[in-house]
């Protein structure tokens, strides 16, 4: 259960990008989660309540764009999305792919602030 | 009235404090010439057993020495001085993983370039390591025969993340019924590829091809960082 640390880490990011912009507080943050990042989506909303209290993020929203894994298929020559993390092989031609394209993003995209 | 909050672009890693100290201790890592490889695996796989076994081998040959993390107790560090090799434990408390700051700060005032290997050696869990570099050359993660073939399939992300698994306490396969075609099956289905190496820290037995692929590494990586020294 790592992530507590996860949402303390947003957190501080969050608060340092208030700091370089002018704003009174933040209202949402964007994150792209991809589903080989590790962390669990259910866990990091409980978690993210908690690490924004007592900052100018209390309250605020996290909104989550899950990213799928993407692989790259060397016969196809396609960018391919996986359906399964358990089975990394082209969903078309059947072929085992290590060439991961996407799906291990953990990132802040964006942020609402309020004047 | 109240305004429409403003939309502001940002883009930046949520781990970036942590991959920035990553790759300053991968820098260094190479600078100093030593091999570094960590360990992942669920508690009970055996990781300090096969930690144990490994630099006891590579020590007729090579100057190894290892970092151990544990939520609490040293005592894998006190086991594993056994080996004779110089080892640090690193406590984390309540947290369920290394990062690379907790390795950098471990490594303080230890000069590795008298070290031909470095092993890590994580917090026993099979989740939370997946998400952290540590600045590795080379990342293990083990499985046991006693926790069935179909781990991978459990937890893939891990899995995927590693460069190598170890299959350790094949002394019990028999015992466990433990179908080593399957696991390797399952392994290469979330991680296509990756090298396997069945082994018993107990009897030996897989030990030399394990020490033998590590000596590669070493000796490839060493080659291609003179080969960037003359360029």
């Amino acid at each position: 259960m790592h992530e507590l640390s996860i949402a303390m880490s947003i957190v501080e990011l969050a608060e340092e990008e208030l700091a370089l912009r002018s704003g009174a507080a933040i209202q949402a943050v964007h994150l792209k989660l991809g589903r080989l990042s590790g962390v669990s989506r259910e866990a990091l909303q409980s978690c993210f309540a908690m690490a924004c209290s007592d900052s100018p993020l209390a309250g605020s929203r996290l909104i989550i764009e899950e990213i799928p894994v993407t692989i790259h298929c060397s016969n196809c020559v396609e960018t391919r999305r996986l359906d399964s993390i358990q089975f990394f092989c082209c969903p078309v031609c059947g072929l085992a792919a290590s060439d991961i394209v996407s799906g291990k993003e953990l990132e802040v995209v964006a942020l609402e602030i309020l004047e | 009235m109240s305004a429409a909050p403003r939309l502001v672009e940002v883009r930046k890693n949520v781990l970036k404090q942590n991959d920035i100290v990553a790759r300053a201790l991968r820098e260094r890592f190479r600078k100093a010439g030593v091999y570094v490889i960590s360990m992942v695996s669920a508690p009970g796989t055996g990781k300090t057993a096969l930690l144990e076994r490994t630099l006891i081998l590579l020590q007729l040959q090579f100057r190894v020495a290892a970092l151990v993390g544990d939520l609490a107790t040293d005592n894998d560090a006190k086991r594993l001085a056994r080996s004779m090799a110089p080892v640090r434990q690193i406590t984390t408390g309540t947290i369920c993983h290394l990062e690379a700051a907790m390795v950098e700060k471990a490594l303080e005032g230890w000069d590795l370039s008298t070290l031909d290997f470095l092993f890590v050696e994580n917090v026993g869990n099979l989740v939370c390591p997946s998400s952290y570099d540590l600045g590795e050359d080379l990342r293990l993660v083990l499985l046991s025969v006693t926790e069935g073939e179909d781990k991978p399939l459990k937890y893939p992300t891990i899995f995927n993340s590693a460069d190598v698994a170890v299959i350790t306490k094949m002394d019990l396969a028999a015992a466990t019924e433990f179908d080593a075609e399957l696991a390797d099956r399952n392994i290469q289905a979330v991680r296509p590829g990756m090298q396997i190496f069945h082994v018993s820290s107990k009897t030996g037995a897989g030990m030399e091809a394990f020490v033998g692929y590590l000596n590669s590494r070493l000796t490839m990586q060493r080659s291609t960082r003179i080969g960037t020294i003359s360029s």
